[in-house]
């Protein structure tokens, strides 16, 4: 298993490189540059930030210094923050992303695989429709609506929470991003979680577990809820991933100073440095979840061999 | 048809006939602005839903931006449709080193992030048009499509019609269209049909960015975006594109699972 897992890491190197240099070809693609401005820089002026930087040099020469590099662990200044490295940017935005992302994907599965479990063992009553209903409005409702709604229902009308900014050590500023977050994730996850669960239970070990005279909440919990996991778990890998390297809606909806902005801001303003790190980090995470992930079934399911 | 298909069906209807006729209901145009009425909450005199800060009214900016947003899902799917379909369908018809390389092709261009795609596809149109932007969204949302007609595609290709089609000498493109489109056909409506509230929610996404429809045109992102800023003064600036947001996606969510249901249904 230790061999297994020290396989895929190394097995990440070529991955990420084939990611780096497609990201780093495609952003060239839109025009324009990082120094293009409402109010036009003077041509020495932009032919000296262009030598500055780098950006005078041809294509394939900058791709080599990138890589260069990043060999060393350097992922380059930032050209839109002044004076910050790449490496600082995303750390600070990270420190605070994965606090909300780690805090909302444990919120999300807490939630949703006792919500699905419940819907699959009331399968087709009130409690089952209603829980999937509001899985179906969490899987629909886009960030942009559920936080601004969460923040006037409980910052305004009933004042509990902090609406907007942050202070390291105030929980109170994060419950309703993590709320937000956590919303969609708990909804596919007790989705996925019933629909699984549902047929599992028809399966014939969970009838022979019954037939020996087990109590059927013993059954659900200790026979059925396991294989019924795997699907979950593989939706999870990615899904972690995506909520851990930070959600630009819920980030801009609550003034949280996160990462998730960078990637967005980076592409729209050319700071090509900036957006390269954060596809970089978004796909270390996304194989990393994905490795503990295939991890995890093997655990789930002793049927599973990793190759 | 079940009573959510039904139910899904009737709001699209109704909201899409009121959306098409709102320009001859509402005695308001989508950009006219009534100095009488700044940031007036819902039935004060003609303005049914209310005006926003610039005394625009909201339903008649609510109508004209769903008019938008089912139009831009609409041509968005279309494109995603049929570069979908005919990719995955002559990757998994073909086979071999051809199908090998046209879904790496798509592995890779998944492990980007999709923002990031739209974002530069963004910045290669000018700002505003937005039926090219849609086409750029259309032809990013194809990969999941793909690679469902693909998988069909597969299991189709070992069946006997297929053989005796080729048996028969029919050339490729003919067993491609006559005989392998119209058999992952339903699958294809009932996908497309869970993409449409995707594409509208990626509109609405980006219009919150900024980068969606311009002024003085709405989407419901844009809406809700405004809203969220004055929702302390004027909370229906937020409920009522919010709400009309959530009941549009609702109701083609329903619409698609219910197809979905339905083609699983046929084949147990």
């Amino acid at each position: 298993m230790i061999s297994f897992a020290l396989r895929r890491l190394a097995g990440l190197v070529p991955t990420l490189f084939v990611l780096v240099t497609l990201s780093f070809f495609v952003i060239r693609l839109a025009p324009g540059g990082p120094f293009d401005q409402e109010q036009k820089l003077s041509p020495e002026v932009l032919a000296n930030l262009d030598a500055a930087y780098g950006l005078d040099q041809p294509l394939p020469v900058q791709y080599g210094r990138y890589l260069a590099g990043l060999a060393h662990g350097d992922l380059g200044p930032s050209f839109r923050y002044k004076d910050f490295r790449v490496a600082e940017l995303i750390g600070s935005g990270l420190s605070v992303s994965l606090t909300i992302g780690l805090a909302a994907a444990l919120l999300a599965f807490l939630g949703g695989v006792p919500l699905g479990a419940w819907a699959a063992w009331r399968a087709n009553s009130w409690s089952d429709h209603a829980i999937m209903g509001f899985a179906l409005l969490g899987t629909i409702l886009p960030g942009f609506v559920v936080g601004p709604v969460l923040a006037l229902l409980f910052g305004i009308y009933w004042p509990v929470f902090r609406v907007a900014g942050y202070e390291p050590g105030d929980s109170s500023f994060l419950v309703l991003p993590v709320i937000t977050l956590a919303f969609p994730v708990m909804a596919y996850v007790a989705r996925m979680t019933r629909d699984s669960l549902v047929e599992v239970l028809q399966s014939n070990f969970v009838r022979t577990a019954r037939a020996k005279g087990l109590p059927a909440h013993i059954v659900l919990v200790r026979h059925a809820l396991r294989p019924a996991l795997i699907p979950v778990v593989s939706y999870l890998g990615p899904a972690v991933a995506f909520v851990v390297t930070g959600s630009l809606v819920v980030e801009a909806v609550f003034g949280l100073p996160g990462s998730g902005r960078y990637l967005v801001h980076g592409a729209i303003n050319r700071d090509y440095p900036l957006v390269m790190g954060m596809i970089l980090v978004y796909g270390v995470f996304t194989l990393v979840c994905n490795l503990v992930a295939d991890l995890v079934y093997c655990w789930l399911d002793p049927r599973v061999r990793l190759a | 048809m079940t009573a959510r298909v039904r139910f899904a069906i009737a709001v699209l209807v109704i909201v899409g006939a009121v959306a098409l006729a709102a320009p001859w209901i509402s005695p308001w145009s989508h950009d006219a602005l009534d100095w009488q009425h700044l940031a007036s909450p819902p039935l004060s005199e003609s303005h049914w839903l209310g005006t926003d800060r610039l005394g625009r009214d909201l339903f008649a900016r609510s109508m004209q931006a769903i008019r938008v947003s089912i139009a831009l899902g609409l041509l968005a799917a279309i494109v995603s449709v049929v570069i979908g379909v005919t990719w995955g369908a002559v990757a998994g018809f073909l086979g071999g080193r051809v199908d090998a390389l046209m879904m790496r092709f798509v592995d890779i261009v998944y492990a980007l992030p999709y923002v990031f795609i739209v974002i530069i596809l963004a910045t290669l149109f000018p700002r505003g048009s937005l039926a090219a932007l849609f086409i750029a969204i259309g032809a990013v949302g194809w990969l999941t499509m793909a690679r469902i007609v693909r998988g069909l595609t597969l299991s189709l290709r070992r069946r006997e019609f297929i053989d005796a089609a080729i048996a028969s000498g029919a050339s490729t493109s003919t067993i491609l269209w006559r005989h392998i489109v119209p058999n992952v056909a339903g699958t294809v409506i009932a996908y497309a049909t869970l993409t449409i509230p995707q594409l509208i929610l990626f509109e609405s996404f980006l219009s919150f960015l900024g980068l969606g429809v311009q002024e003085p045109f709405a989407s419901l992102g844009s809406l809700i975006n405004e809203g969220a800023q004055e929702m302390e003064s004027s909370p229906w600036m937020l409920l009522v594109p919010a709400t009309l947001l959530t009941l549009l996606l609702v109701a083609f969510n329903l619409l698609g699972e219910g197809l979905r249901a339905a083609r699983e249904a046929r084949h147990d």
